[in-house]
């Protein structure tokens, strides 16, 4: 699996994810529409960096609070690709392998990006590049890499039931 | 080598011989949550998995509480889907004026015993180790596996012991015994760890209190907040439940990660300020800045407990003209026991909105959100910006009492202060 994108870059630490998505858009069940409110309360400009397949780079402890499967799923629908941080918080992380984004820890990688620099992961050995500059994320534990590959844990468990 | 909690636990949820952190285990549920956000979302996955029955009827449990009573025509629609699929499915459902809050109702009603393994598609998931249950919080799809699987994917986490020693003062709650901690290890502090609560300031804290101090354990980055099971619980689920479970504790040589010792007697009312969770300092160091919204309830400490020290600020006394106070029993249950004790007629009589159990305002949703420029204080578990609503409103996490004493005095004050002023 080969990720390439643009990098989009929130420098921020602690991000949480009623920032990324307000809880007064959290009923809607519909990804396109919730991709309208992404970073809503954080900064909505955001949105107009992502054009195409984009890379998103951010601080530590990303994603903290609110379990709300809506972040990573309007960041889907958005064309992130992949997620890279400084650290994740615990179920953001879980939800975005869930959704078969990969998420990557690997703060040399965050302090390169720029706005717009071009990003190339590799998720299976945890290979990033940023602007041509190679850079190693901590490993994701093999059962990850199967979510990531089965594009998953919907097709994952789809695939078992086949 | 010895085995934590958290280890003894998952071990016994899962197929390996033995765990340690950092293993990755596929982990046995005793009980799926999911709520009204999270259910529509998860049944709808669930389809795609191509999975028509949920693995257990008998071990999911459903509860409109975010979006009910519906705040608007989608919800409405929402929440008259989720009951379909519940009773499509047969499983639990807590419709509005029958539950409550999920996790206040999960726990009441007896489907958390210690030792027990709880999925819930809700952060504050981590809410039912105050009883000794892996409680533990996902998202959608997660939940949706755990529907269709009966498992769930877990990396077995590190613990950090925290011992709290001595006895709390005056008007020191859980909230700040937790605050205080989240001070101490930082908003991410836990990441990739539970946390146990240990000491004699531990065990001598009512459930009540508990389920305040283990809410906020993903509030440091925590998997689950666990207090070993001990006499308080067992009086607490006699004639809850009869679900068989056993107190287990760490083994006394059990590797964690690290400890952190909290003498009580050092922590005084905390609060936390605008805009994180982390951002704590003693009442008296907040005093005196404006409220215009004081909110009592939400999963960490809409407790009875927390009504009846609300109640002793209130009664007799007057919101202040420049101030809202809206008070959210936790349940049903809690509702009826605060009817019943006479707290609800002296909130009415103060001047408070008493609102049915909701998550509503907690998080921004309805029934109490807060506008542009607005101060709240609140005894829920989160101040994000734009949390309560506005992304310009500032929020600041209490106690009972202290968010009590300042719906009086319409600023951030000591309870003493206001106890110290005769009831009118």
């Amino acid at each position: 699996m080969i990720i390439e994108g643009t990098a989009v870059v929130i420098p921020l630490d602690d991000v949480d994810t009623d920032v990324m998505y307000p809880g007064q858009f959290i009923g809607i069940l519909d990804d396109d529409e919730m991709a309208k409110h992404l970073f809503e309360g954080l900064d909505p400009t955001l949105r107009d960096q992502l054009v195409g397949d984009t890379v998103l780079l951010a601080g530590s402890n990303f994603g903290t609070g609110s379990s709300r499967e809506n972040v990573p799923a309007a960041m889907r629908a958005s064309g992130i690709r992949c997620v890279v941080a400084r650290s994740f918080a615990r179920i953001f992380h879980r939800n975005c392998i869930n959704l078969g984004m990969p998420a990557l820890t690997c703060p040399d990688a965050v302090a390169a990006a720029r706005p717009g620099s071009a990003v190339r992961v590799e998720p299976e050995s945890g290979s990033i590049r940023v602007d041509g500059r190679a850079f190693s994320s901590t490993p994701l534990p093999p059962f990850m890499l199967e979510l990531l590959q089965a594009g998953g844990l919907v097709p994952w468990i789809r695939g078992r039931r086949a | 080598m010895g085995l934590t909690l958290a280890e003894k636990i998952l071990l016994a949820h899962c197929e390996a011989d033995r765990v340690a952190p950092g293993d990755f285990v596929m982990a046995r549920c005793d009980v799926v949550m999911a709520n009204d956000l999270g259910g529509p979302h998860a049944a709808r996955e669930l389809v795609k998995m191509g999975v028509d029955r949920v693995f257990d009827p008998s071990k999911v449990v459903v509860v409109a509480d975010h979006l009910a009573p519906a705040k608007d025509i989608r919800s409405a629609e929402l929440l008259k889907a989720l009951k379909e699929w519940c009773d499509r499915q047969g499983v639990t459902y807590y419709d509005q004026g029958r539950g409550g809050i999920e996790h206040t109702v999960l726990c009441e009603e007896g489907w958390v015993v210690p030792g027990s393994v709880i999925v819930g598609a809700d952060s504050h998931s981590c809410t039912y180790g105050a009883l000794g249950a892996f409680g533990t919080g996902m998202g959608a799809t997660d939940i949706a596996g755990a529907l269709a699987l009966g498992s769930f994917w877990q990396i077995v986490p590190g613990t950090i012991v925290v011992e709290y020693t001595g006895e709390k003062g005056d008007y020191v709650t859980g909230k700040d015994l937790i605050l205080a901690l989240i001070a101490e290890i930082g908003v991410a502090g836990a990441t990739g760890m539970a946390l146990e609560f240990v000491g004699d300031g531990a065990a001598a804290l009512t459930v009540d209190e508990r389920l305040a101090v283990s809410n906020m354990a993903v509030e440091a980055g925590a998997d689950t907040g666990l207090f070993p099971a001990d006499a308080v619980t067992a009086e607490y689920l006699r004639g809850r439940t009869d679900r068989p479970w056993t107190a287990e504790r760490s083994d006394e040589d059990a590797e964690v990660a690290s400890r952190v010792r909290i003498a009580l007697a050092d922590v005084p009312p905390l609060i936390a300020l605008p805009h994180s969770p982390g951002n704590v300092v003693p009442v008296v160091e907040a005093v005196g800045r404006k409220i215009d919204q004081v909110y009592i309830g939400n999963c960490a400490n809409g407790t009875i407990t927390d009504l009846r020290q609300a109640a002793e600020m209130l009664r007799g006394r007057t919101v202040h003209r420049d101030c809202r106070a809206i008070i959210v029993p936790a349940s049903q249950r809690i509702y009826r026991q605060a009817l019943a004790e006479g707290l609800l007629d002296a909130f009415v009589e103060a001047g408070c909105a008493v609102m049915t159990p909701t998550c509503g305002a907690c998080l921004g949703g309805h029934s109490g959100v807060i506008g542009e420029g607005e101060s709240a204080i609140t005894t829920t578990n989160r101040n994000f910006r734009g949390r309560m609503g506005s992304n310009e409103a500032f929020v600041h996490l209490a106690n009972a009492w202290v968010a009590a004493a300042a719906a009086v005095a319409g600023e951030i004050v000591h309870p003493a202060d206001v106890a110290g002023k005769a009831a009118a």
